[in-house]
């Protein structure tokens, strides 16, 4: 049954962009803050709430930049470096961060994302400052493309990966290390009396989550085809959060639920009014006070993981 | 060098004034209802926005510009008064025994709003409206000339920390407080309407918000963003002081502003920088902040 609403989901999502060319750049970038959201998502499941993640969203996508600059020109390579970028950023910021709870973890991440941000906006010589950098056509398999064929190559593209991620993720989020993060969410000292590591449990967890950023960071930084600094200002952490939320972070699927919903409200909102922080913010409040599970907790039978 | 100490620690003394009426207000709350209110910054800059108007209200009627003083501080009580009861009443209080990621979620969505309405309503362009430093002059130390509206934070900040330090240990309603500061369930038990307490505490710290928005806009203006820039600001120092203790927000204040005003001495382009550093060194170190005490962890 499961397998039958996730193949519906993925093909009227394939086909979507053939009826409405307009939506491809909308999807990707949905898809691409979907796999960041469900970064932030995995580390709630630990009771961990990061406002930082926008870092590794954007330190993937600078990565992206420099390697163009240094001549890395395929598609393939420029993710897997860029992920693994932004999974080295997560190793060096989570050894320290995860000695935190709560709201210290909560505002730490903001602090070293806000230093970032500040870096990436003052170093003007090495990051190009607030102009950002650009992010050159790649490659795929060595074969040049024009823009829009790249664009629709890097749609389908981020489709299959939000496929196999999700299924790795589910994966990991099934077995006893993923287990062990709800585990850390109500009684963590329980878990080191069970002789578990805490620290590996949510090391890796966090290394997970910021590579799983990158990996958006990376795909944003190719359909919008430049990389500023405010890919890490905090508001964008803020809105991953909200994505996180509004999906609901019982299951993979939530993430890129609350995504596509969000992306396609902004849209929507922006023919109509500029007040999208006020529509945001009032969402935000009222899936939290009426729908603590999400629009994921709505699809599932069995009791999802609420905040 | 030793010329320009002087100059250096007044800069410093003064910076480190406004840093901590950002701050003061949200320790004060996170002490009293435990809940870390992320739209403390838009507080800040809705009470910087409507001293503003107040004091351009005063200069265009030319009325006595001297009212622009009590202005300030009445674009204080006028923000606390509404804002403080309609917010804890309305969210706050609904966040009371969740958890803090729910607290957080609920007040950050608060603050996206305001950031919106402030845009609605004030517009996008920056205010400016300095009567009240004007009016002060200035003064020459060391050759080196000086406002007097710095000298006059300085001494809002002395007279913040002593009036709170007396309100809470010499007044009933500080005794109230403090009780349902170290033992909620107590407090109520004996009597203590609670409620009211969490309403007054949060209103109190409302009003020191507005009131350094308020404080600050004459020297500095206000744009769209302060508040983004506010509440980070304000966590940083809460966090370096220990959460809920307000002479370590006042020490934490200290450091942050030396370190900001060294920081635009020596390295300029870093100088955002410096109060997110200063944060990371002390957290490293010390966990729980400077003046901190560590909770036990609950089996």
């Amino acid at each position: 049954m499961r397998t039958i609403v996730t193949a519906v989901a993925v093909l009227i999502l394939a086909v979507l962009p053939v009826a409405a060319p307009w939506l491809q750049f909308v999807l990707t970038l949905a898809i691409a803050k979907g796999f960041a959201a469900l970064g932030v998502a995995v580390l709630l499941r630990a009771g961990l709430i990061s406002i930082g993640h926008a870092m590794f969203f954007a330190a993937s996508a600078y990565g992206v930049a420099f390697l163009a600059r240094a001549g890395v020109n395929d598609l393939g390579l420029l993710l897997i470096f860029s992920v693994l970028t932004a999974a080295l950023v997560g190793a060096i910021a989570g050894l320290f961060l995860i000695r935190y709870r709560a709201i210290f973890f909560a505002m730490l991440n903001l602090a070293v994302s806000m230093v970032f941000y500040a870096l990436c906006a003052k170093l003007y010589g090495v990051t190009g400052g607030t102009d950002g950098m650009p992010v050159p056509i790649p490659a795929v398999f060595g074969i040049m493309l024009g823009e829009p064929l790249f664009k629709t190559v890097l749609f389908y593209l981020s489709l299959v990966l939000m496929l196999l991620v999700g299924l790795a993720v589910q994966r990991y989020l099934n077995s006893p290390l993923g287990h062990a993060l709800s585990a850390v969410h109500s009684n963590e000292i329980r878990l080191e009396y069970l002789g578990i590591p805490v620290w590996a449990v949510l090391l890796i967890a966090y290394v997970v989550s910021a590579a799983l950023a990158g990996l958006g960071g990376a795909i944003a930084g190719f359909a919008i085809g430049r990389v500023v600094p405010d890919f890490a200002f905090w508001t964008a952490s803020g809105h991953l959060v909200l994505i996180a939320v509004l999906g609901g972070i019982g299951g993979v699927p939530g993430a890129f639920i609350g995504a596509l919903f969000l992306e396609l409200l902004h849209s929507a909102a922006v023919t109509v009014t500029d007040a999208w922080n006020l529509i945001v913010g009032l969402t935000l409040i009222v899936v939290i006070m009426f729908l603590p599970q999400g629009f994921y907790g709505l699809f599932s039978r069995k009791e999802a993981s609420s905040l | 060098m030793s010329n320009a100490i002087i100059p250096l620690l007044l800069d410093s003394l003064a910076s480190a004034a406004l840093i901590f009426f950002a701050a003061v207000g949200l320790t004060l709350v996170f002490s009293v209802l435990r809940v870390l209110n992320v739209a403390h910054g838009s507080l800040y800059s809705i009470g910087g926005y409507v001293a503003a108007s107040v004091c351009l209200f005063i200069t265009s009627r030319q009325l006595n510009p001297y009212l622009s003083f009590a202005a300030l501080l009445f674009s204080a009580v006028f923000v606390a008064a509404i804002f403080g009861p309609l917010i804890e009443r309305s969210l706050v209080r609904w966040t009371y025994g969740k958890s803090e990621a729910v607290q957080i979620l609920i007040t950050f969505g608060l603050f996206l709003m305001l950031e919106d309405l402030q845009r609605m309503i004030f517009g996008v362009q920056s205010f400016y409206e300095d009567t009240p430093m004007r009016l002060l002059g200035t003064m020459t130390i060391g050759g080196v000339v000086y406002l007097n509206y710095q000298i006059l934070l300085i001494g809002m900040a002395l007279l913040v920390v002593i009036g709170l330090r007396l309100l809470i240990n010499h007044t009933r309603l500080g005794r109230l407080i403090t009780a349902v500061v170290t033992d909620r369930e107590m407090a109520q038990s004996i009597g203590i309407d609670t409620n009211r307490i969490f309403i007054l505490a949060f209103s109190l710290g409302v009003f020191l918000a507005a009131l350094g928005g308020a404080l600050a806009t004459p020297t500095s203006g206000i744009a769209p963003g302060l508040g983004a820039d506010t509440m980070v600001l304000a966590f940083a120092v809460a966090a370096i002081g220990g959460l809920g203790q307000i002479e370590g927000a006042a020490v934490a204040s200290l450091i942050v502003g030396v370190a900001r005003v060294l920081a635009i001495y020596l390295v300029p382009s870093l100088d955002a920088v410096a109060p997110y550093a200063a944060m990371l060194v002390v957290l490293l170190i010390r966990p729980y902040g400077l003046f901190g005490s560590v909770t036990a962890r609950r089996i």
